[in-house]
Formats: structure tokens, C-alpha cells, sequence
């Protein structure tokens, strides 16, 4: 046998031992992993980290979080590739369930949207609620004297996550074409996620559409300068869920055998709890001076008023959290979901 | 006035890096845990892509066959490969939906040392060819006069190479650790398990932790320095090659 012959067989041996090894120690020594596919802003505010410090000391599961957008996340879910996702766009999320990947919604939290541009506010939209601000934008945007593309005066995440499609629906509402809007010269799309965005948006003294608590974040940390000019716009709610990847999924059950289902009930349970909830309303109070969060679901449970409606108005389908069809088992997390929101 | 603000501006540029040497003078945990990563992740990256690169590399700087060209250009063009393009595909073959994804290796650091070792294989066989071609064939002709056999033969080629061969690891490892698009990918940047270097940078800017940022890019830098201070000095010690060359 000659030397190359040998070495090759070597190879082949090592890239099976790192194989196997990683397989044998995952499935035998290591912790049961929980993926976690979530929206990059339950993850860039820092919530998701002692979410994950205050589970893991009390559960023995390693909780695996890929941050990503709520366009990515879905994606990962329908690959197989998440456990439970956690993400904030209304529409994203009906489709994934009804296209039969996901089950048992849970509404965990909510916030708000805020439209942020430079303190000295060019286009004049202080004061003004979503939609007026928008059109005052595309005011200021076409009366532009550079219509060459250089200067940008909204920049977008244009990432398929849960802010680009509320923004996408602003501007419907606002009634513009958004295909029409995304091709004027002042504005710019990056891609990223919600931090870059910031930071992109800063750079350039530009509006953008932020979700409250990651521009908490740059802002009292001075990595951003732009000021939040509209927010607590009923039309600017922003509402978080949680949803369990089906185990047995009928599109492909081969693919969704590893899935964890038994974990990511246990994790949407504990989310929903009164102790986690009040976790995610208290996060960041004392560091940034005002709420991130808010927990949802005691605010659904008691029917507070005029949040319940607001969030009954804007994320639930066809009058439910969660329909029953779209439910397995875990009915005492649906008591109250009557289908009379 | 504009001077003024370009003033506040260096001077919170240099409030970051100084927090960001506190950071790493200090110890953080969370900082050496992505560093420990990052190196053991390229490192084994690079044993691996060493393991499956040198036999290929012998066979093409030491045997004749047709097609050979081919194949070492076919080589040449891998090295430029955008990772984040590698890292598209390894993502799709890792994926619990694609042909590997039975293994269940997605965001494993098994995914990244297979994806980085994949990446730097191009660049290993490349440089390890060329050293060996370089080896003066008079070496060979005399290992067999000397009644060696065939893999003594080789092994005395490769030891005449020895530079090149120690050069075409380290460009491996240097590429290894730099790259960000294969570990994003099917690492999946997840906190305490799969971050390293390069991804835990991208995470940090994006969160607005900019002072981590900048010490993991100051030990990025540090290392990567210190991987070019030992290739400059591996070319200079000639000893190396002299030892090589040391009768058996």
C-alpha cells in the first residue's frame, strides 16, 4: 500500500470520528438542545439571554437560540431546523399555521413600533399619527433636490422579518404601493437586522421603523442619536408569539422526526407563566427608564382594557389566539380562547 | 466647532478600545469562551483539511495522469470561494431537510470544523503542490538509488518541502479563523456554543455591545498577527529544511 493510500484512509477515519463523536456525545452525554428560532429583537435587547439564564437554571435543557428575523425563522421551522419560533408578524405566522408547520400560538408580549428620524425632524412629522407621518415623508423624499440616489431619507430592514413586514403594511395603509415606495431614490434597504438598521439610519440622519426596545437600547446607550418621534400609535403595535413546530408535519414527515415538541411546550408553558411574564415586563426598567415589554397574557386573561382590544384587534385570527385547529393537546393554555375576541 | 466633534469623536473611539482592553485584561468569560472556540474550531478545521489535502496534494505534485491540470486549477479557482457562498451550500446539505441532515450536525461546531475544513482544503493542496513540485527530482532520484521504497521516497520529499508544507497549514488556519460566512451559516452564531470570533463581532456590533466587539477584534487581530510573525520566522529558519535534509 503506498503512503497516499494510508493517508487517505486516515482521513476518511478522522472526518468519521469528529462525525460520529459529535453525534454520539449529543445524543448520549449532552443536554437535550432546544432550538430556538427567534426575531432578532427579543434577542439584540438582551431579553432572550436572562430568559435563557432563568430556564436553563431550572430546567436540564440547553436552549439553543439562532437569532435571525421572523422571515428566517419560519424558514428554519419549515427545514426542521427550529423546535419553536418566536416572531411578530400577524400575517407570517396565519400562513404558517394554516400551510399546517406550526401549532399551539401563544401570544407572550407586546410592545410598540416607533417611526425614529434626526432630532430636527426635516420632514415635519412630529405629532402626527402613522400614516399623516408616512405621507409627509414621501413629501419631503420627492421634493428632495437630489433625486440621484445618494441621499437616503428612509432606510428599511428589507429583511423579511416581522418590522419590514409592518412597515410594508404601513405604508399600505398609508396608501402607497410599497413595490412603488421601495423604488424611490431616498430609500435604501439594508438587509440586516435591527441594530444595523439603526445604525445605518443614524449614519445617514434617516427615518426608519424600529421596535421600541431595541431603539431603547442604542439610544440610552448613546450608539444612536435619532429620536423616537411617533410611537404609542394603536396602528403601531407590535405583538410577539410563540409557536411549536409540529412534530408530524404532512407536508414531509421524514424531516420533522427530530423535532423536539415535548421541550418547546414545556418552554411556551413557561413563557406564559405569571412569574416569566412579569420577568418580561420588569426587563430593562431600571436600566433604560421605561418598559421594553409588556407581558401579554395576563393582560388578555383579565381583559385590561383598552391593551386586550388592541392586541385582539390586531394579532388574533379569526377571533382566536390560536384556532382550534390549529391547537394539539395542551388545552389548558387555550381556557379563555373562546374565539370571542 | 467641527474640530470639536471630531475630537469627542477620537476620544469615544478611544474610551471603546480602552474598555475593550479592560475586557480582555480582566478575563471575561464570555470573551475567552469565543476565543477558546474560535481557536479549537480553525484548529481542527485545519488538522482535518491537512488530513484530506496531503495525500491529494502528494498525488498531484508527484504522479503523472491526465487530467492533472484540471484538477490543480480546479483547485486554485476553490481558494477564492466566497464563504458565505460555501456556506449556503453546507447549509442546505446540513439542514434537517437536506441530504446530511439525518446526522443532525446543523449549528454543531462539527458543522463548522467540517464547513471551515472544506473551505481551507483549496488553499492547503495549492500551496502543498507547488512545494513539493519545487523539491529538486535529483531528492528522488537519490531516495531510490539509496534503495528506498516508495513511501520512504515520499516521505523524504515531504520533509524536503517541510516550509511549504508548514506555510500551507498556516494559511489554512489563518483563513480558517478569519472567515465569518460558513461559521454564521451552519454554526448559527448561537451564544456559548457555536459563536466565534468572527460571528460573536457581527452579533456584538448588531446589539450595540460595541465594547466586546472591539476586544474580540483586538484578539482577531492578535492572532492573526502572530500567525504572520511565525510564517515570516518559519521562512528564515533554515534549519528547518537543513534538518530535513539530515541523513537517516
Amino acid at each position: 500500500m503506498q503512503l497516499w493510500e494510508k493517508l487517505i484512509i486516515v482521513a476518511i477515519l478522522a472526518t468519521i470520528v469528529v462525525v460520529a463523536g459529535t453525534i454520539v456525545y449529543l445524543n448520549y452525554f449532552a443536554k437535550r438542545r432546544l432550538f430556538i428560532s427567534t426575531t432578532t429583537s427579543l434577542y439584540d435587547t438582551g431579553l432572550l439571554d436572562m430568559i435563557e439564564k432563568d430556564y436553563e437554571s431550572t430546567h436540564n435543557v440547553d436552549l439553543q437560540i439562532v437569532a435571525a428575523g421572523t422571515g428566517i425563522a419560519i424558514q428554519h421551522a419549515k427545514n426542521g431546523d427550529a423546535d419553536v419560533i418566536l416572531v411578530h408578524s400577524l400575517s407570517m405566522e396565519k400562513t404558517f399555521l394554516e400551510e399546517g408547520y406550526g401549532v399551539n400560538r401563544k401570544i407572550i408580549a407586546y410592545n410598540f413600533f416607533t417611526i425614529i428620524g434626526p432630532e430636527n425632524d426635516p420632514a415635519g412629522i412630529l405629532g402626527k399619527n402613522a400614516t399623516e407621518a408616512l405621507k409627509s415623508i414621501v413629501a419631503y423624499g420627492d421634493r428632495l433636490p437630489d433625486q440621484s440616489g445618494a441621499t437616503k431619507i428612509w432606510i428599511s430592514r428589507g429583511d423579511n422579518s416581522g418590522t419590514h413586514s409592518k412597515e410594508q403594511s404601513l405604508w399600505k395603509e398609508a396608501g402607497y404601493n410599497y413595490t412603488l415606495i421601495s423604488q424611490k431614490p431616498w430609500y435604501a434597504s439594508t438587509g440586516s437586522g435591527m441594530g444595523d438598521t439603526l445604525n445605518v439610519a443614524d449614519q445617514k440622519s434617516a427615518y426608519t421603523l424600529s421596535d421600541m426596545g431595541t431603539y431603547l437600547k442604542f439610544y440610552k446607550d448613546r450608539i444612536i442619536s435619532l429620536k423616537a418621534l411617533i410611537s404609542e400609535d394603536t396602528s403601531l403595535l407590535n405583538v410577539y408569539s410563540a409557536i411549536a413546530v409540529k412534530p408530524d408535519v404532512p407536508a414531509n414527515k421524514s424531516i420533522h422526526e427530530q423535532i423536539n415538541f415535548k421541550d418547546a411546550m414545556d418552554f411556551i408553558q413557561y413563557l406564559v407563566s405569571p412569574e416569566t411574564q412579569q420577568l418580561i415586563t420588569n426587563y430593562g426598567k431600571d436600566v433604560y427608564g421605561q418598559r421594553l415589554f409588556f407581558g401579554a397574557v395576563e393582560t388578555l386573561k383579565n381583559n385590561e382594557q383598552p391593551e386586550a382590544n388592541w392586541i385582539k384587534a390586531y394579532a388574533f385570527i379569526n377571533g382566536y389566539e390560536c384556532p382550534p385547529q390549529y391547537r394539539s393537546n395542551y388545552d389548558e393554555l387555550y381556557t379563555g380562547d373562546t374565539g370571542n375576541g | 466647532m467641527s474640530f470639536t466633534l471630531v475630537i469627542l469623536a477620537m476620544v469615544d473611539i478611544l474610551e471603546g478600545i480602552i474598555k475593550a482592553l479592560q475586557l480582555i485584561v480582566s478575563g471575561d468569560p464570555t470573551l475567552y469562551g469565543i476565543l477558546y472556540r474560535s481557536l479549537l474550531f480553525s484548529g481542527s478545521a485545519a488538522v482535518l483539511a491537512t488530513l484530506w489535502g496531503t495525500p491529494i496534494a502528494m498525488l498531484l505534485s508527484l504522479k503523472d495522469f491526465r487530467g492533472k491540470t484540471i484538477i490543480k486549477g480546479f483547485f486554485n479557482t476553490l481558494i477564492g470561494i466566497p464563504t458565505v457562498v460555501l456556506g449556503l451550500v453546507l447549509f442546505l446539505i446540513f439542514s434537517k431537510s437536506g441530504p446530511l441532515g439525518f446526522l443532525g450536525l446543523l449549528y454543531t461546531p462539527a458543522a463548522i470544523i467540517l464547513g471551515e475544513a472544506v473551505l481551507v482544503t483549496p488553499i492547503l493542496i495549492s500551496i502543498m503542490t507547488s512545494a513539493i513540485e519545487a523539491v529538486d527530482p535529483e531528492i528522488v532520484n537519490l531516495a531510490k538509488t539509496l534503495g528506498a521504497s516508495e513511501s520512504q521516497t515520499a516521505i523524504a520529499v515531504l520533509k524536503e518541502a517541510l516550509n511549504g508544507v508548514l506555510l500551507s497549514n498556516i494559511a489554512s488556519f489563518n483563513r480558517a479563523i478569519a472567515e465569518l460566512g460558513v461559521a454564521l451559516l451552519v454554526g448559527g452564531n448561537i451564544a456559548g456554543s457555536t459563536d466565534i470570533l468572527t460571528t460573536a463581532i457581527s452579533r456584538y456590533t448588531a446589539r450595540g455591545d460595541l465594547d466586546l466587539a472591539v476586544a474580540l477584534g483586538i484578539l482577531l487581530m492578535i492572532i492573526i498577527f502572530g500567525i504572520n510573525m511565525i510564517v515570516i520566522a518559519t521562512r528564515k529558519l533554515r534549519w528547518l529544511s537543513i534538518l530535513g535534509k539530515s541523513p537517516q
